[in-house]
């Protein structure tokens, strides 16, 4: 599976930054049914996303199974140049996990 | 219950939850329970004061016209439903997002460091029509504004 398939865009204006990230993801509660097997799906899900600016945590979240699959996350954060570096990391339930950086544009 | 009891109880939870790491390491136990970080009980809370307990210590919110959420009226889908939390407050320590209707109602807490501001945005899922809660913790206290958003479809069945 790819795992380190996160899309970054992070932008400045107003001192502002605003940084989407899309992850993709299963995102399974653990809650859902295979439709042919009638068997639960077991869950698999992200648990926690950590982002960096220039190495600086940020913002870290939590998350259940309650969030979309393929989760998109945007956050604000005040400072931040053009070309300074966006990490944003994540870890699942199955001990699977992805990072990816990008710069402000 | 007093602080010395809940410490206590604290203390004991992170050395079963150090326990467990161990016993994953020796390919014992599933790696899902390794992560001890993640808090666990109130991921698993049935209701939300529980679960705001478990996540920030307090279940009593205030509600507050600070709090800005932004969700559609009408999901057409409940299995992608935009969800932005914003805030003007000072010191904001960390944002809920609540699904009151949800199995599990907890979705995401978002923890904000340094020079982080008011403003999360997410997809959620919701099984059903209910309120989407915001919980902001600002100095040590809770806040929370919500909005009723009604789900058509479903996100969370099979």
């Amino acid at each position: 599976m790819a795992k380190s398939s996160i899309k970054i865009r992070a932008k400045t204006k107003k001192d502002v930054t605003t940084v989407k990230a899309l992850m993709t993801h299963p995102m399974e509660t653990g809650g859902r049914k295979d439709k042919k097997t009638g068997k639960l799906i077991p869950a698999h899900y992200i648990q926690e996303i950590v982002c960096k600016h220039n190495g600086a945590t940020v913002l870290t979240a939590d998350w259940s199974g309650g969030v979309s699959k393929n989760p998109y996350v945007s956050f604000k954060f005040a400072g931040g140049t053009k070309g300074d570096s966006i990490e944003i990391s994540w870890s699942d339930n199955k001990g699977g996990s992805g990072t990816q950086s990008a710069k402000i544009k | 219950m007093s602080t010395d009891m809940k410490r206590r109880i604290f203390l004991k939870g992170s050395l079963a939850a150090g326990a467990v790491s161990v016993a994953a390491g020796a390919g014992l136990l599933m790696p899902q329970q390794v992560l001890a970080a993640w808090p666990k009980a109130a991921f698993e809370a049935k209701s939300i004061p529980d679960a705001l307990n478990a996540l920030m210590g307090s279940g009593d919110t205030t509600t507050s016209d600070k709090i800005k959420i932004k969700a559609p009226d009408i999901a057409e889908n409940g299995a992608v439903v935009p969800i932005t939390v914003e805030s003007s407050m000072e010191g904001i320590e960390s944002i809920a997002i609540i699904a009151s209707a949800n199995p599990v109602p907890l979705i995401a807490s978002f923890n904000l460091k340094g020079s982080a501001m008011g403003f999360v945005s997410t997809r959620i899922k919701m099984g059903k029509t209910g309120d989407v809660i915001g919980v902001v913790k600002a100095g040590g206290k809770l806040y929370s504004a919500s909005k009723g958003v009604k789900v058509t479809i479903g996100g969370c069945g099979g």
